[in-house]
Parts: structure tokens; C-alpha cells; sequence
């Protein structure tokens, strides 16, 4: 009863959560920049004016790619939230992000084409660190499953605190932030236009929104699994550390130029073989 | 918004950036600057039209979905200005694609720019508003 209802709260309020977070995200680097920036609802505004667009579809599969997209980074999200298999849920999230490449590469500007290369390469670069990831829970806790991790009698966070460090430094991919935002171009540089959404317009950009929203929140509800164990006191903390996390990647996002895909991806994958290696290994030898 | 220069001296262009800045900070209206005709519903343009940026223009504006509106800024995008006698110039932005705002001056300051953007933030809004009455 408890996991449908969790569930239904994630599909119906996660992309409110996200447009939140997201207005929360443009307020504070307008802060840091020393702007006001804009209101906290914009994201939610802008959302609506989408939606009121005409709708000008370069082709006729790209409004079902990107459907697709969303569709399924609801159900990654939901299996989370109803404490299914970590491994399916990280596997299903590839999934999605493969049919975002094939919507980007569907229309003919060279741009969303490039920013479909740059796409691929980005989830080559955060890939390796969530199987470890998976399997650092696995190791720590002697489940991938998602409701028996929440209910160990310490938090995971101390036994893969190495992981944690890794998968913030590659969520930033996830969440689109500086120093890895090299698909699309969330912030005002635009070497190649928007990247991957170059061609979206209307309803088509709103559905991408949407579905960065839901997958923002999988994101943290991941982070949350963490901190999370069976008191439920530390449910709080763990909502909080989320929220301390968010900010910190809008910090780095703030205080890092962007990198060329190569830096990229040997960053990553260095930090997870350190990271993640030595954590793994440390976990192997000790459980 | 999108920022095209048509053909400034770059005068009016440098006074756009600077309502992006943290001083003036047009983001604060939540408008931020794009390079996408897609994702934009402002089509912002400085200087005025020559034979060369005139099927730029044009492609620009058919590409930006409906409703949008245009804001000339300067008086060579309203008029063509000093360089309306060129040879080259075909005048203001009006020639070659339907313009809502106007915002004059040589080089228009940012206070007029940011003016003439909420304007049409306002014509924006009509146009939304007549669109959907017209879908019922
Ligand atoms: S109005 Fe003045 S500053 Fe602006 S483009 Fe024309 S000449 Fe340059």
C-alpha cells in the first residue's frame, strides 16, 4: 500500500519537485553571480508557455521518441520508489536516455546531431561508476534490492563513502551542470546552439523538460538511498543531505568552465576506477 | 529572446549584452538569452536590414513557432538610421518581416531595451491569449 502509494506521489509530484529544484538552481547562481534572477515559479511558467506553443515538428517520430524518453524515466523512477531491483532501475535509465540520442539524431541539424554524439559519450563517461554503484550496494548491504537497502540498521554512506564521492562528481552529467554540460547547453554558452533540443520547440521541449524533472528527482531519490536506513529520522537527514548535495552541484555547475569530451571522460572514469575502485575493494575484502 | 545583428555598427549590441549583466539582469523576468529561432519567443534584432542578412531574417523568424514577437532595437533597426542612403541597406527590420516594438536610440540604453522587451512581454501575452480563444 505504502510503495503505490509512494509511487503515485513520484509521478504526480516529482516534476512540481523538479521544476522547483530547477527555479531553486537558477535563483541561487543568479545569487552567486551577484543577480537577482528570476522568480522561483519560472520554470513552471515556462513550462505552461510551452505547452501554448504551436507545435512545429521537424518530423513525425521525434514527438514519440521523446514521449518515449519520458515515459520510460517515469517507470525507472517509480520501480525506485517502489523498491525494486537498483540493477533494472539503472539499467532502464540507459534505456531512456538511448531514445533522447535517437530523437537528437531523427532531425537534421547538425547541431542536435553533434550534441547526440557528445550525449553518448557522456553516458560512456557516468556508465562504469553506476553499475559499481549498484554493486557497492549489493556488497554493503547483500541486496540490489531497493527495500531491503532502506532497511539496514546503518546507513550505507559509511561503508561506500568513496561511491558517494564518485557519484556526485558524475551526477553533474545527469543533472546538466558545468563542467560536463557538452550535449545540451542549459546556460548561455552556444557553441553548438542547444544541442540535443537544437530542433524541439513547444509541447516536443516540454515533454524533454518533464522528463529532466522526473529524472532529477530518481536522481536524489538514488543520493537519498545513501543516507536513508530503517529509522525514520534518518529519512529526514537523508532529504536534507539531498538538498545540500543539489546545491553543491549548482556551485561547481557555477565555479567550473566547461571541458573538452575527452577530459570528460577520462575524469570520470577516473574517479570512478579510484573512487569507486578502492571503495569496492575495500568492501570485497572486509564483507 | 533571440539576438540577431542584422547589420549594427555593434553599438546596440553591446548594450544588450549589458542588460544581461548583473546590473541591469534581464533574467530577473525571467527572460534569458537563447541561440535557438526553436526556443525562442522573442526575436530581438539590431541594425538594419542589407541585402545579405535579409534571407537570415526571414529564416529566423518562419523558424520561431507561434506566437513570437519582434523587437527592433535602435534606430537603424527602426529606420535604418545613418546607414538608411547606403546602397546596401534596405531599411529598417519593418521591410522584411512585421515588427511589434520599437525601441529607439543610437545606441539604445539598456533601460529602453529592457522597456521595449516587457512591452512585448505584454504583446506576447495578447497574442497567447488571442490564440487560445481562437483554438475554442
Ligand atoms: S542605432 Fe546607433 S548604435 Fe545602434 S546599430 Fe545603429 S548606429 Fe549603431
Amino acid at each position: 500500500m505504502m510503495r503505490a502509494g509512494l509511487v503515485i506521489a513520484y509521478i504526480l509530484l516529482a516534476p512540481v519537485l523538479g521544476a522547483f529544484l530547477d527555479g531553486l538552481d537558477r535563483v541561487v547562481s543568479a545569487r552567486m553571480q551577484r543577480r537577482k534572477g528570476p522568480s522561483v515559479l519560472q520554470p513552471f511558467y515556462d513550462l505552461g508557455k510551452l505547452f501554448s506553443k504551436q507545435l512545429l515538428a521537424v518530423n513525425n517520430v521525434q514527438l514519440l521518441l521523446n514521449l518515449s524518453y519520458l515515459v520510460i524515466l517515469m517507470i525507472a523512477g517509480s520501480l525506485l520508489f517502489a523498491g525494486a531491483d537498483l540493477l533494472m532501475i539503472l539499467f532502464i535509465l540507459s534505456t531512456a536516455d538511448m531514445f533522447l540520442i535517437m530523437s537528437a539524431s531523427s532531425d537534421s541539424s547538425p547541431y542536435a546531431n553533434m550534441g547526440a554524439g557528445r550525449e553518448m559519450i557522456q553516458v560512456m563517461a557516468y556508465e562504469p561508476l553506476t553499475l559499481l554503484l549498484a554493486v557497492g550496494f549489493y556488497l554493503a548491504t547483500g541486496s540490489f534490492d531497493v527495500s531491503v537497502i532502506m532497511q539496514q540498521p546503518k546507513s550505507a554512506v559509511f561503508l561506500m563513502p568513496g561511491l558517494l564521492f564518485g557519484f556526485m562528481f558524475v551526477a553533474a552529467i545527469k543533472f546538466r551542470k558545468s563542467p560536463f554540460d557538452l550535449s545540451t547547453s542549459h546556460h548561455a554558452h552556444q557553441e553548438m546552439v542547444m544541442g540535443i533540443t537544437t530542433e524541439m520547440s513547444g509541447a516536443n521541449l516540454a515533454i524533454i523538460n518533464l522528463g529532466e524533472y522526473y529524472e532529477m528527482v530518481l536522481m536524489l531519490g538514488l543520493f537519498f538511498l545513501f543516507f536513508a536506513n530503517k529509522n525514520w529520522q534518518s529519512w529526514i537527514v537523508a532529504a536534507v543531505l539531498c538538498l545540500v548535495i543539489f546545491l553543491l552541484e549548482t556551485l561547481w555547475d557555477n565555479v567550473s568552465a566547461r571541458l573538452k569530451w575527452k577530459k570528460v571522460l577520462y575524469g570520470c572514469w577516473t574517479v570512478t576506477f579510484v573512487a569507486g575502485g578502492v571503495n569496492l575493494l575495500i568492501l570485497m575484502l572486509t564483507h | 529572446m533571440l539576438h540577431y545583428d542584422a547589420s549594427s555598427c555593434n553599438g546596440c549590441d553591446i548594450e544588450v549584452l549589458d542588460c544581461l549583466t548583473p546590473k541591469y539582469d534581464l533574467e530577473r523576468f525571467g527572460v534569458i538569452n537563447t541561440g535557438d529561432p526553436f526556443q525562442a519567443d522573442m526575436l530581438l534584432i539590431t541594425g538594419g536590414v542589407n541585402s545579405q542578412t535579409e534571407s537570415v531574417v526571414k529564416q529566423l523568424y518562419s523558424q520561431m513557432p507561434e506566437p513570437k514577437v519582434v523587437i527592433a532595437v535602435g534606430i537603424c533597426a527602426c529606420t535604418g538610421g545613418v546607414f538608411k542612403e547606403c546602397y546596401n541597406i534596405k531599411g529598417g527590420i519593418d521591410t522584411v518581416i512585421p515588427v511589434d516594438v520599437y525601441v529607439p536610440g543610437c545606441a539604445a540604453r539598456p533601460e529602453s531595451i529592457i522597456d521595449g522587451v516587457m512591452k512585448a512581454i505584454r504583446i506576447l501575452d495578447e497574442k497567447r491569449a488571442a490564440a487560445i480563444k481562437d483554438r475554442r
